[in-house]
C-alpha cells in the first residue's frame, strides 16, 4: 500500500516514542473519527534500566502532527505497515492532486501550446503539448478535444494549478498518452482504486479468472475498461462499480455467479 | 474548491473558475451510441424499462421524496390565502416553482435562472395547469375576496438524468398527499382552523397527469425511456408526454429539433399510457401505506425515511446487472484470435536475483531501423522484436503495475 501514497509523509521523532508507536499499534484497524488524538504523558516515567531507543513513526494520509500530539483529520480505519507506518485508509470519491500519481484524465480546451485536462480535481489541470514522447515544436501529439489521456502529475500544490505530462523523467511514454477507443470510463472511489493497485491484489485476480479484458487504473478514481463485446464491457463495469462496498467473500460470490452466467 | 472570488454585493466575479460538470469524453460517447445500437444500456435495462423508483413522505402532509434511480427529487405543497386575481374571481391561483439545487449536479448554479431550469419550470405548468387536474374552483372561500394560493415546490437534490419524469411524479403526489386547513364562513369573517381544531381536508383532484420522457438517438433511429444522465448527454432529442391513467393526453413537448414520424409518436403514446398506469398504481399504494401508517400512529416523516448510509454499513442497493449472453464463450475468442506469441510458461531465471517474465517491450533507445510502433494495449497479442535488457524489463514490469495488467492467454 505504501507505494500509493506518495502523499506528504511527515515524520514524527520524539525520544520517548516507544508509548506513542505502542497507542498506535493498539488501535491499528479501528475506525477513528478526526479529532482523535494520540499523545504521549511526559509524566510517565522512562524505565532507566530498558534502553530507550529514538524510534521513528512515519505518519500518512489522514494523520498529522500537532505539537507534541498526533490527531486524526480524517474518519476512517487505522491501518499499519511494518516498520513503522501508520495512516487512515478513508472512503472518499473526491480526489485530491499528489505528485506522481497516474491518472485518467479529460482534455477540455486545446488552446495554443497547452491542453487543459479535467481530471475530477477543483481544478483543470495544464497539459503540454511537448510532453509526449517524440513531440516537437513541429510535430504535434494528436489530441482533440473529448480525448482521454493517461497523464502523471508533475506539479501538485494546493496553490497552483497542477501539471500533467505524458511522459516519465527519461521522455519515454511508458504506457502513457492518449487512449481509449471502444472502451467505456466510469468512476469509483478512491479505496477500491488503491485495492486494485495494490501489489497481490485479490480484486484482480476474481476479475482475471472472468474475461479477459483491458483495464487502465487511474488513481483518480476513474477507471476505463474494454472487453471483447459490449455486454461483457458493461458487466465488468457495473461489477466493479458495484463490488466496492462489499466484503470478500460477498464479491467471490458474486464473481462466482457472472462466471457461471447464472444472473 | 478553485478560486470563489467575491465582487461588492456577494456575486462571484466573472473570472472565478466555478464547478463545471465533468466533460463527457468522444470515448463515452462512442461507447454509448454503439451500445445502444445493440440494445443495451448501462445498468442493463431493457428499452423500455424504467428504474426502480421510490416515493417516500416526509412528516408535514404535502412533502414528499421521488426516487428514480438515483435522481432524487423533493416536493412540497404550502397554502395560504390570498386575494383571487381580477379576471378570475372565483377561482385559486396554483404556483409552481422547480428549483435547481447545486446540491444536484455540479453543473447548476445557485440563483441563475438556467435555460433548462425555465425548460422544466414551463413544462410543469404545461403539464399541472393546463390540464386542469385541480380544481380550483373548491379553493375559493369568498369570491372575489379570498381565496386559496397553492403553491408547489420542488427542490432536485440529485440529478442522474430525467428530472422532468421524477419533478411532475413529485408534484402530483404532493398533491394528493396535502392536507389545507378547514375554514369556516360566518357572514363576512373568514376563521381558519387549526389542524387540532378541525382535520385538514385534502385537495380536489380530478385526474393525475404523469410526464413520459422518450430520449431519441442518431436521428430518431432508436428510443429509449427514462434516459439516465449519460444518455442523456448524448441523446439528439426528447419527446415528453404528459398523460392520466385514463388515457388522456395532457402534454406532448417535443425538444431538440428531431424530426420524428407519426408513427414514432403514437408508439410512444401507447408506451406512455402503459408506464402511467404503472406509475399511477404505485402512487396510489405509496398514499395508501402513509395514510395506514399514519393512523396506526407510527413514526413518518423525513427521519425515517432516510436510509441508513453510514460509513461503517456494508449495505448498498442492488446494482442490476444484465448477464443474458455473458458466456459468449472464451472457447470461440481462443479459437478466433491468431495464436499469441510464444509465452515463457514460468519466470525464467536468467542472472541469480532476476526473474523473466515473457519478453518484455521492444527497446526503442538507438535502435533507427525499427520504427516506434505505438504500443498497443491488447499487447498479449503483440509480437515481441527482440529480448531487452533485464532491468529495462524490470523496470518496465514494476511500473506497468499502476496502470494496466497482463492477462496471461490461459489455453482451455
Amino acid at each position: 500500500m505504501q507505494r500509493q501514497y506518495t502523499v506528504y509523509l511527515q515524520s514524527f521523532i520524539s525520544r520517548p516514542c516507544v508509548r506513542m508507536f505502542s497507542s498506535l499499534k493498539l488501535r491499528v484497524g479501528e475506525v477513528l473519527l478526526p479529532g482523535d488524538e494520540f499523545s504521549f504523558d511526559t509524566a510517565d516515567r522512562l524505565s532507566l534500566t530498558e534502553a530507550v531507543k529514538a524510534e521513528k513513526v512515519v505518519c500518512g494520509p489522514g494523520l498529522r502532527r500537532s505539537g507534541d500530539r498526533l490527531l486524526v483529520c480524517k474518519s476512517g480505519v487505522l491501518r499499519h505497515k511494518e516498520p513503522n507506518t501508520f495512516w487512515m485508509d478513508s472512503q472518499q470519491r473526491r480526489y485530491v492532486p499528489a505528485k506522481g500519481e497516474s491518472i485518467i484524465g479529460i482534455v477540455t480546451v486545446k488552446s495554443g501550446d497547452v491542453f487543459k485536462v479535467d481530471f475530477g480535481g477543483s481544478e483543470q489541470a495544464s497539459l503540454s503539448y511537448l510532453a509526449f514522447e517524440g513531440a516537437t515544436k513541429r510535430n504535434r501529439p494528436n489530441v482533440q478535444v473529448g480525448d482521454l489521456v493517461f497523464a502523471q502529475f508533475v506539479l501538485a500544490n494546493k496553490d497552483m494549478e497542477p501539471e500533467l505530462v505524458c511522459v516519465d523523467s527519461s521522455g519515454r511514454a511508458n504506457g502513457m498518452g492518449v487512449f481509449g477507443g471502444g472502451g467505456l470510463l466510469f468512476s469509483v472511489s478512491l479505496g477500491l482504486v488503491r485495492r486494485l493497485l495494490a501489489p497481490h491484489s485479490e480484486i484482480l485476480t476474481d476479475l482475471q479468472q472472468l474475461f479477459p479484458c483491458e483495464l487502465v487504473v487511474g488513481m483518480n478514481g476513474r477507471l476505463w475498461v474494454k472487453s471483447s463485446t459490449v455486454q461483457q464491457t458493461l458487466v465488468i463495469s457495473n461489477l466493479l462499480q458495484s463490488c466496492d462496498t462489499m466484503t470478500a467473500q460477498q464479491r467471490q460470490q458474486l464473481f462466482r455467479r457472472v462466471a457461471q452466467g447464472a444472473l | 474548491m478553485g478560486g470563489w472570488g467575491m465582487g461588492r454585493g456577494g456575486r462571484p466575479t466573472e473570472n472565478t473558475c466555478r464547478m463545471k460538470d465533468t466533460p463527457l469524453s468522444n470515448c463515452e460517447r462512442d461507447f454509448l451510441l454503439k451500445a445502444i445500437e445493440e440494445k443495451k444500456r448501462l445498468d442493463g435495462r431493457q428499452t423500455y424499462d424504467y428504474r426502480k423508483m421510490k416515493i417516500t413522505f416526509g412528516t408535514d402532509y404535502g412533502c414528499c421524496f421521488v426516487d428514480l434511480g438515483k435522481t432524487r427529487v423533493m416536493a412540497q405543497v404550502s397554502c395560504e390565502l390570498v386575494a383571487p386575481k381580477e379576471s378570475r374571481p372565483n377561482e385559486g391561483i396554483m404556483f409552481f416553482n422547480i428549483e435547481l439545487s447545486p446540491m444536484a449536479s455540479p453543473a447548476f448554479e445557485q440563483g441563475r435562472q438556467s435555460e433548462l431550469s425555465v425548460k422544466l419550470n414551463r413544462q410543469l405548468e404545461r403539464c399541472l395547469r393546463n390540464s386542469k387536474c385541480i380544481d380550483t374552483e373548491s379553493l375559493c372561500v369568498v369570491s372575489g375576496e379570498t381565496v386559496w394560493q397553492i403553491r408547489v415546490d420542488i427542490h432536485m437534490l440529485n440529478h442522474d438524468g430525467n428530472l422532468m419524469d421524477a419533478a411532475s411524479i413529485a408534484a402530483i403526489t404532493a398533491l394528493c398527499h396535502f392536507r389545507r386547513p378547514d375554514v369556516g364562513i360566518q357572514g363576512d369573517e373568514v376563521t381558519v382552523y387549526s389542524p387540532e381544531e378541525r382535520d385538514p381536508i385534502p385537495l380536489s383532484i380530478y385526474h393525475m397527469p404523469i410526464s413520459v420522457s422518450f430520449s431519441f438517438f442518431q436521428q430518431g433511429t432508436y428510443l429509449l425511456v427514462d434516459p439516465c444522465e449519460r444518455e442523456e448527454r448524448v441523446m439528439d432529442g426528447l419527446l415528453m408526454i404528459a398523460m392520466n391513467k385514463h388515457r388522456e393526453i395532457c402534454s406532448i413537448q417535443s425538444s431538440g429539433g428531431i424530426m420524428l414520424l407519426k408513427e414514432q409518436v403514437m408508439r410512444c403514446s401507447k408506451i406512455a399510457s402503459v408506464k402511467v398506469s404503472e406509475i399511477t398504481e404505485l402512487i396510489s399504494k405509496a398514499l395508501e401505506n402513509d395514510k395506514k401508517a399514519r393512523k396506526a400512529g407510527e413514526r413518518c416523516g423525513f427521519a425515517e425515511s432516510m436510509p441508513q448510509e453510514r460509513i461503517t454499513a456494508l449495505k448498498m442497493d442492488e446494482t442490476p446487472v444484465e448477464m443474458t449472453d455473458v458466456t459468449d464463450r472464451a472457447n470461440d475468442i481462443v479459437q478466433n484470435t491468431e495464436a499469441p506469441p510464444q509465452t515463457v510458461p514460468s519466470p525464467v531465471v536468467p542472472v541469480p536475483g532476476v526473474g523473466q517474465i515473457g519478453q518484455g517491450l521492444q527497446n526503442a533507445w538507438g535502435l533507427e531501423e525499427d520504427d516506434e510502433e505505438e504500443e498497443d494495449v491488447s499487447s498479449h497479442e503483440e509480437e515481441e522484436e527482440q529480448v531487452t535488457k533485464m532491468e529495462e524489463e524490470q523496470h518496465e514490469k514494476e511500473s506497468r503495475e499502476g496502470y494496466f495488467i497482463y492477462f496471461n492467454w490461459v489455453h482451455f
